[in-house]
């Protein structure tokens, strides 16, 4: 929220820098996100009285001699066409920062720094400036809007600092408010605060008016809807002459973002920034009927706004009518049809508390956001209500732009503007924060914030006022009272009274660390990804029409359509990350991710969705095979002292004969295998990718399970090689598991070559197994394991027609 | 015969010269040494033919030959072998200075690396790790936390929903209640988790981490906050890190505190870091608010609670100076190879 020092200053005298200013509202809750002197670009620039001005022949310049007081006499020359002898006007010395403008004189375009010049051969030691040249528009300055110089007044002192004569001196405090403080949303609220902080005396506004005795004869306001609209004021205005607003007004408007308007418009602008509180004036020759009407819209029911656009409104919509139609959004924006005009001579004033949750959906639903929807979103009191419609009438007296009849209407079914009692414990208080704070302090800080404090034995007698609706019990008591007392009187303690707990990771957290430090081991990076994804992702993947995959939660809201499903898959991420990769010039390397994939039970969601931890890897690069992902496979099963066996299978996104199936003790648990080529090539990946996917959910079960020790054997082990010529189709795990079959003192077989070519038959090819035998009760023999040998051999033969390779 | 034995040796001697390698060195040995087909080995059998009053002598004069053939070719072999090692050595020189050959180790994401390293602090002050889900109902990520449906902290937070009663959670608090429903205090918990809030920029994802905590027992006090998070900033961020508390809004604590701690890189005298101010905003924290304890069915009267919650990301970028928060989530090899802590 901005705010002006000066604007401040009206309310409470403060009497410190901005700097110090801004460090007290920040130990008591209020961050200034900003602050700075509105004339923060503009140095050295003071009034110059023109002495002398001569025309430069041929030219549109001026060559002038300037009086700058105590700064010297200087040659200048200037180009505006309102330059004249005897008049004053701000001149910015050799030396100064003013703003540069485009050639249209009205552009800014930075901030620049005045040398000395030289124009048409005549030597210039300054610039008269422009009102844009200082930043300072119409609305903060009459008459500098104007394009040429900025007058200054005839009695401005030769020789002075413009920035005091301009407002440029004042002090802009860009303010952070809390959610709960919504009673700060304003110059008065934030005032209110200060005077708590430095325990002065806050001023209050003038809210003197006199009522003539005109009314509305008849008039009636009703609310139908009083949950959406607990407090509706209106007061009926006449003789209203519309005009401009004073060059007071209009200058507090312009630094705090608004443009003027017209006098009665610049009034509700005014009481918004200042009280808080969002008003309306309706010109009452457009009220039909002799009524106002505050209800829910009907479905379909259409309203023109004050900018001109058509808005189709539900029954989740409020308006406010006359006898006849809408002619208000409420809370939003007035209607076209009863705008303030030129000739506009009664008006309605309107000062209202509507539910912010309502404004918000309306001003979100429409597509339609004002300060008053932005304001009524934060949440307005009726306190404020009350006191921002007096403001107002006092203001159209003090502008002379009306006359405030008699005619006051108020529709109240929601709090009292009275202050409520809350009687607190004080110990309570205090042991919220751990810490006694003196009862003196107590009441000094609790009367400074206007609570009205009395303390009658441990009791903390309290009058809350009725814009602090945020304060409802001790804790709140004691939140008011450490941020004047002061948080650094807070003294760390290290639960003293708390019960030994013991913590740590569960069994689950610590395995997936111990398969992320695995994983980490082979050369691979950990990766995070979102945990949405894109439906063309699903395309990517080639995922058939009924896959599972594609069956996924969407978000209402997403950022983009990027963003929009929730992942099913972590596959397509992984793909994605590998082809940013690739597009940097990373072309190999190793990534893994563990992450949920959410599979609902029901579209749309009605109860809470499977979330499935599933580990991703993607490796990628020329050293990279089907069987270096199938070793990283073989490390997350002996991580978690498991077996896996793997079964040929085809997806859509993986290439046909480089695909497995991974299965963890007949359970199907994920797979593995290489990117699909078609794939590859829409990605325009340089080099092969494999994925692996696994479902940590089915694996958990086994998460925890101990390596078991096996003695060592007693007798020596044997060993043999042995290299087979089989066809071609056979497969090493289909002859692995013939040999284990045959032999029960086979501990290890190890495959280390394969040959297919001259030597052997074409449809053949030769396979080199070591194989370990390990006795049990005896030690072997020669012959003992030769009979092995052969027993193998004729088993293989016998189910694949194997034979030795001689 | 003398002769013979004298013509052997200068045979030897000068055969000798001829050797060039350990391998020659044995094969020469061999032919004269071997026990059945060497030529001092053949002297021996010579022995027979030999009259009986020389043959003392003669097997003397051959054992010395023996002898001192062994020795000489024995000390020739030394030297021929230390010369080949030494060859070897020279053969195999090589530029040291050469690239190294990498041997890969990946790397843990900075994120886990900060989440570990806060696990490890708070598990030793005996917090269990809970983690909930990313995909929670509107009334434990909000109403439960003490932010009903019209509640203007709601716009603080721009909410993912999934359907009118689901969302993505904006808060790993969420999962809290589901711990507080079911245990009984004392607890102490700490939540890491993904959360979500539509929000895109260079310090914003819309995917991030936190970290929150949670202590409720009896007479748990806003002085145990500061000590707890004193405790946890010195473990971080050093030990002369002091920590500041300021008042902030939470809709579920009351009193609700900003905690910032002392830059880490200027120790508090102002830097481009700290924008000056020479203190580093880390964590938002306060007691929990009475209305989200009775919520869970907590006595509010008799146990009160502490809770505080960390963004994991802004730590990682505060500890690494990583200048945007998309380089955590792209998974750029360049970035993450960088990052092993």
């Amino acid at each position: 929220m901005l705010a002006p020092l000066s604007w401040i200053k009206e309310y409470v005298d403060v009497d410190i820098t901005p700097q110090e200013l801004q460090d007290k509202l920040f130990s008591c809750g209020f961050e200034v996100e900003e602050l700075y002197e509105v004339g923060k670009d503009i140095s050295k620039v003071v009034v110059g009285h023109v002495l002398e001005c001569e025309a430069i022949p041929d030219t549109h310049l001026h060559v002038c001699k300037v009086d700058c007081g105590e700064h010297g006499e200087f040659q200048i020359c200037c180009g505006a066409d309102n330059v004249v002898a005897g008049g004053k006007f701000p001149t910015a010395l050799v030396g100064a920062t003013v703003y540069a403008t485009a050639k249209d004189h009205k552009t800014v375009e930075g901030v620049m720094t005045i040398g000395k010049g030289k124009l048409r051969g005549y030597e210039s030691f300054g610039m008269l400036c422009s009102g844009v040249e200082l930043g300072v528009s119409e609305n903060m300055y009459p008459g500098a809007g104007y394009n040429g110089l900025l007058v200054l007044p005839e009695d401005a002192p030769v020789g002075a600092d413009v920035k005091p004569i301009l407002g440029l001196d004042d002090w802009m405090f860009d303010i952070a408010i809390t959610a709960n403080r919504p009673d700060c949303q304003s110059i008065y609220g934030i005032a209110r605060e200060i005077a708590a902080v430095l325990e002065k005396e806050l001023k209050t506004p003038d809210l003197s008016y006199t009522e003539t005795d005109a009314t509305l004869e008849g008039f009636k306001v009703s609310v139908d809807c009083p949950e959406l609209c607990p407090r509706y004021s209106a007061h009926y205005v006449t003789d209203v002459k519309i005009g401009e607003s004073p060059a007071w007004m209009k200058r507090r408007l312009a630094l705090v973002g608004i443009d003027a308007i017209s006098n009665v418009v610049d009034i509700t602008n005014y009481i918004l920034k200042e009280l808080g509180q969002p008003m309306h004036a309706f010109d009452c020759n457009d009220i039909e009927g002799n009524a106002i009407n505050v209800r829910r819209a009907n479905d379909g029911e259409k309203i023109v706004t004050l900018d001109g656009a058509e808005l189709a409104l539900t029954n989740a919509n409020m308006v406010i009518c006359d006898g006849v139609k809408p002619v208000a959004l409420a809370g939003v924006m007035g209607g076209l049809n009863s705008e303030i005009k030129d000739t506009t001579s009664s008006v309605l004033f309107e000062s209202a508390k509507f539910a912010r949750d309502n404004i918000r959906k309306t001003s979100r639903a429409v597509g339609k956001r004002s300060d008053s929807s932005a304001r009524y979103e934060k949440g307005v009191d009726e306190y404020a209500t009350v006191m921002a419609m007096k403001r107002a009438l006092h203001l159209i007296e003090e502008l002379e732009c009306g006359k405030v009849s008699s005619m006051h209407v108020d529709v109240n079914t929601g709090n009292s503007v009275e202050p409520r009692e809350l009687t607190v414990s004080i110990k309570k208080v205090n042991d919220v924060l751990g810490i006694v704070v003196p009862n003196d302090d107590i009441l000094r800080i609790m009367d400074n914030l206007a609570f009205a404090p009395k303390i009658e034995g441990d009791n903390l007698i309290l009058q809350v006022p009725a814009f602090r609706e945020d304060i409802e019990n001790y804790p709140d008591i004691a939140e008011e009272v450490i941020r004047m007392y002061g948080y650094d009187k807070v003294v760390p303690t290290f639960i003293p009274s708390a019960k030994v707990t013991t913590g740590g990771l569960n069994l689950q957290q610590k395995s997936e660390l111990r398969l992320k430090n695995a994983l980490c081991s082979v050369g691979a990076y950990e990766c995070i990804h979102y945990s949405f994804f894109s439906p063309s992702d699903l395309d990517l993947l080639r995922l058939p029409e009924d896959a599972v995959e594609r069956t996924a939660i969407r978000l209402v809201n997403p950022i983009s359509e990027e963003l929009s499903l929730m992942r099913t898959t972590l596959a397509a991420s992984m793909i994605n990350a590998i082809v940013r990769n690739q597009k940097k010039g990373n072309l190999e390397g190793r990534l893994y991710e563990i992450g949920n994939v959410f599979m609902p039970k029901s579209l749309p969601l009605t109860e809470y969705p499977d979330e499935r931890a599933k580990l991703c890897v993607g490796i990628f690069g020329e050293k990279e095979s089907f069987f270096t992902m199938k070793g990283i496979a073989e490390k997350i099963a002996d991580t978690l002292h498991v077996e896996f066996t793997y079964e040929n299978m085809s997806n859509t996104f993986l290439h046909p004969y480089q695909t497995a199936r991974i299965m963890c003790e007949g359970k199907e648990i994920g797979y593995f295998g290489k990117l699909a080529y078609d794939i590859a090539s829409d990605c325009d990946l340089r080099t092969q990718v494999f994925i692996l996917e696994m479902d940590l959910k089915e694996l958990s079960c086994y998460y925890g399970k101990k390596p078991v020790f096996t003695p060592l054997p007693k007798f020596a082990e044997e060993q043999r090689d042995l290299a087979l010529v089989v066809s071609k189709d056979v497969t090493c795990g289909q002859i692995e598991s013939v040999m284990k079959e045959a032999c029960k003192y086979i501990t290890k077989i190890s495959f280390f070559d394969i040959y297919e070519g001259e030597q052997i038959a074409a449809d053949q090819k030769s396979m080199a197994f070591t194989v370990v035998f390990t006795p049990k009760d005896e030690a072997f023999t020669t012959e003992s394991v030769d009979a092995f040998v052969k027993k193998i051999l004729k088993q293989l033969n016998k189910a694949y027609g194997v034979e030795l390779r001689s | 015969m003398n002769a013979n034995l004298e013509q052997i040796k200068q045979e030897i001697i000068s055969g000798a010269e001829e050797l060039n390698s350990s391998k020659e060195v044995y094969e020469f040995k061999k032919k004269f040494l071997d026990g059945k087909t060497g030529k001092i080995g053949l002297l021996m059998k010579e022995m027979k033919n030999i009259a009986p009053e020389e043959r003392a002598n003669y097997g003397k004069g051959v054992n010395e030959l023996k002898e001192w053939a062994l020795g000489y070719l024995g000390e020739l072999d030394v030297k021929m072998k230390a010369k080949e090692l030494q060859d070897r050595y020279e053969s195999e020189k090589i530029d040291i200075s050469l690239p190294a050959v990498a041997s890969e180790q990946g790397n843990l994401h900075p994120i886990t690396l900060i989440r570990n390293q806060l696990i490890d602090i708070f598990s030793g002050m005996g917090f269990e790790v809970f983690e909930g889900t990313e995909i929670e109902t509107d009334y434990y990520n909000f109403t439960a936390l003490n932010t009903p449906q019209d509640h203007p902290a709601r716009d603080m937070q721009d909410t993912f929903y999934l359907s009118p009663e689901f969302l993505l959670r904006t808060q790993t608090s969420a999962g809290q209640i589901h711990v507080m429903e079911n245990k009984k205090p004392p607890i102490k918990i700490l939540s890491p988790g993904k959360v979500f809030r539509s929000d895109d920029d260079a310090t914003h994802s819309p995917m991030f981490t936190q970290m929150e905590g949670l202590v409720v027992d009896k007479g748990i006090t806003l002085c145990d906050l500061q000590g707890m998070l004193d405790v946890f900033v010195k473990k971080v961020y050093g030990e002369g890190t002091k920590t500041r508390l300021r008042p902030s809004y939470f809709p579920f604590t009351e009193p609700s505190v900003e905690v910032d701690c002392s830059c880490f890189e200027c120790g508090g005298t102002g830097c481009k870091l700290c924008k000056g101010t020479g203190w580093i905003e880390i964590l938002g924290a306060g007691v929990v608010n009475k209305k989200v304890l009775e919520n869970c069915g907590i006595d509010s009267e008799e146990y009160s609670g502490l809770a505080f919650g960390i963004g994991i990301e802004r730590t990682a970028m505060l500890k690494y100076g990583i200048n945007n928060i998309k380089h955590l989530f792209e998974s750029d090899l360049r970035v993450l190879k960088q990052l092993n802590d």
